[in-house]
């Protein structure tokens, strides 16, 4: 197992006593390997960031172990642990200068003067600050200190780098940015980076792997596309881009649709009885009405957000169905609410979820 | 600039010295005026019983350091001025430092309550503000004298045979100026402690720092300035305190204030009481800049 950087053995972690007690974790397992860029995705209240700090050292698990490097670090204060955390408001002193936030971690350590001086310049200049060093905090914008926090805790060479939600603060353009300059961070240093974010697709253009966090527990741990094409559950399916859920019947590895059309369905061993398929709305084509083998559905609304329109459906039962069509050169859809349409899906596209 | 422009400003001036008028006024009269009769009268010659014969003479403030022989008429530097010039800033200084030590953690633990609490611990820090000085002062002496409080239950407790003697002693000033003067330390640090972000902790722990290394390297630095306003409102009446040191110094233990009061009355030298006022104020403007310094330290770096 040496290629596990951080393992989290059964972390129970509960606030408050006995009965009134809340399970912010419960029982949470996860291996987390060297250089991996990892991320812990879920809605906000499920756990993630408890979990980050409970591998900072910022709050001790009411049960479980946590291991780093293969050693037991449960016991040691945050500032024994070689783990380095990016704060979520960034938490930079603001009495320091660029450069002194950034050689604060070195010169904690006691490191000679001369090793500090020069690394401080190194981290500035990878996040590509040298002319602000000398700067104090209140001068910068956002991205700014954004990138003196991530200098500041790469600065100490941790063995992980903890992030939790470093880009909600920023705005779109610039987060889009700050992603790239992450991944591209992590690749240069090769330091195990542990991410936390409650945005999906951040957590998908990202990650090496994601583990999806609910209620206190992981849901699954995967790669982005093996989370995305095979969600482990509803919750998962419904959390990690959009999904259409049917109810359906499976017999001899066919599923058949509360409206009587049958759809293949890969993974559906020797199952039978009633589930439900989950079904991606890019994967839900819009056809004809009259063609043959697919289901009948109207038109209910059209919600246009440039590269697509979501075309919301109605089947004859009343389920809702939602398909992305790509959007026209001239930018109008060719349907209108009430549209008598067909409905098709991509072969493959059905997945059995595990209630 | 336009003409219309040119009007709106002049009026805007006259308008604003209408309105602080009044400040100046005050100012003038109650403020440099009796500063400018104490600064006169330390250059007059003291009168026989009091006040002051209009001879213009320098005695006053040679007296502040020197005595004259009474038969040869020769200057000798005054030991006694020195003396109670040094205690007076030494207990001062030592004020400031026991009311630091004991108001810190004060401060810290109501700043860290929850917010709706924090307003009941402060009114209990405050509460002996209300009181008259006096009463304050001769309670404190009700605790440390012979058989006071504190000695009675020291005794009572077998821990000690005789009374320990604090009251008109050095420590028994020092006692009584902390005990009153703390409120003035824990307010100004409360409320920069209040504007600290206690997110930086954790910084400071994950950036390797002990609980010395961030108290000395991120909380110290961050409050400052309450600590030096805290620090500036606990020294600066303490130097001139006056009715603490006469209740539980004695006679003997005397500060400046008491020195100046001897002055205006049995040692009816008005000239020296004055250039001892006089000295007394520059020095505590001396440390209001040392207060000024501090607290905009900060605000020049940003240049």
């Amino acid at each position: 197992m040496t290629d596990v950087a951080v393992e989290v053995q059964g972390a129970v972690k509960a606030f408050g006593q006995g009965g009134a007690a809340l399970r912010a974790l419960d029982g949470v397992s996860v291996a987390i390997r060297k250089g991996e860029f990892f991320t812990l995705l879920g809605p906000s209240g499920c756990g993630k960031t408890t979990l980050l700090r409970l591998i900072a050292g910022f709050e001790t698990p009411t049960e479980g172990r946590i291991l780093l490097d293969g050693q037991d670090i449960t016991d040691l204060p945050p500032n024994r642990r070689p783990v380095n955390t990016v704060f979520q408001s960034y938490a930079l002193f603001p009495h320091l200068t660029v450069a002194q936030n950034v050689a604060f971690g070195l010169e904690m350590l006691g490191r000679p003067r001369a090793e500090v001086a020069a690394r401080t310049e190194r981290m500035i200049a990878l996040v590509r600050l040298e002319a602000l060093a000398g700067r104090r905090i209140a001068q910068m914008s956002g991205g700014q200190q954004q990138r003196v926090a991530l200098a500041r805790a790469l600065a100490p060479q941790p063995k992980v780098l903890l992030l939790d939600e470093p880009l909600s603060a920023l705005d779109l353009k610039l987060r889009k940015e700050m992603q790239i300059e992450l991944k591209r961070l992590q690749h240069e240093t090769g330091i195990t980076f542990v991410f936390v974010t409650h945005d999906q697709e951040e957590a998908l253009t990202m990650s090496d792997r994601i583990a999806v966090m609910a209620a206190g527990g992981i849901r699954q741990i995967g790669a982005p596309r093996e989370i995305y094409t095979r969600p482990a559950d509803r919750f998962v399916a419904g959390f990690i881009g959009e999904s259409n859920f049917l109810p359906a019947t499976i017999e001899g590895g066919r599923a058949t649709l509360a409206a009587g059309v049958t759809v293949e369905v890969e993974d559906a061993g020797p199952r039978a009885g009633a589930v439900t398929l989950a079904v991606r709305p890019e994967q839900v084509r819009v056809v004809p009405a009259d063609e043959p083998g697919a289901l009948a559905a109207s038109v209910r609304d059209l919600v246009y957000f440039g590269t697509d329109t979501n075309c919301h459906l109605t089947l004859p039962d009343g389920t809702e169905v939602v398909a992305r069509i790509q959007s026209r050169p001239s930018g109008e859809p060719g349907l209108a609410p009430g549209d008598r349409v067909g409905l098709r899906l991509a072969p493959g596209a059905a997945r059995i979820l595990a209630d | 600039m336009s003409r219309a422009e040119d009007r709106a400003r002049a009026a805007n001036a006259r308008t604003g010295w209408l309105l602080s008028a009044p400040a100046l006024a005050i100012l003038t009269v109650a403020a440099a005026g009796p500063l400018l009769i104490v600064l006169v009268y330390s250059f007059l010659t003291p009168g026989r019983y009091g006040n002051v014969v209009w001879d213009v003479s320098l005695d006053g403030w040679i007296g502040v350091l020197f005595t004259r022989d009474i038969f040869d008429g020769t200057l000798r530097l005054a030991e006694a001025h020195l003396a109670i010039f040094w205690r007076s800033v030494w207990l001062s200084l030592m004020t400031t430092a026991i009311t630091f030590l004991v108001g810190f953690p004060t401060a810290w633990f109501i700043a860290t309550r929850p917010a709706d609490r924090r307003a009941v611990w402060l009114f209990l820090i405050t509460i002996p503000f209300w009181t008259n000085l006096l009463i304050r002062t001769f309670a404190i002496n009700e605790v440390i004298r012979n058989d006071g409080i504190l000695n009675s239950l020291l005794i009572g407790a077998g821990l000690i045979q005789a009374p320990i003697r604090i009251l008109y002693t050095d420590t028994a000033v020092l006692i009584g100026m902390a005990y009153v003067y703390l409120p003035l330390m824990v307010l100004p640090l409360y409320a920069a402690i209040d504007r600290f972000d206690m997110r930086l902790l954790e910084a400071g722990y994950d950036l390797y720092a002990g609980r010395l290394g961030v108290l000395r390297r991120v909380i110290l630095p961050l409050v400052r300035p309450g600590i030096v306003a805290g620090s500036i409102l606990v020294f600066v009446p303490s130097l001139g305190a006056y009715v603490t040191p006469r209740v539980l110094g004695g006679g003997k233990n005397m500060m400046i204030g008491n020195f100046i009061e001897l002055q205006f009355g049995q040692g009816r030298n008005w000239p020296l009481g004055a250039a001892l006022s006089i000295l007394l104020l520059a020095i505590v403007m001396a440390a209001l800049l040392v207060y000024v310094r501090a607290t905009t330290d900060r605000g020049r770096d940003h240049g």
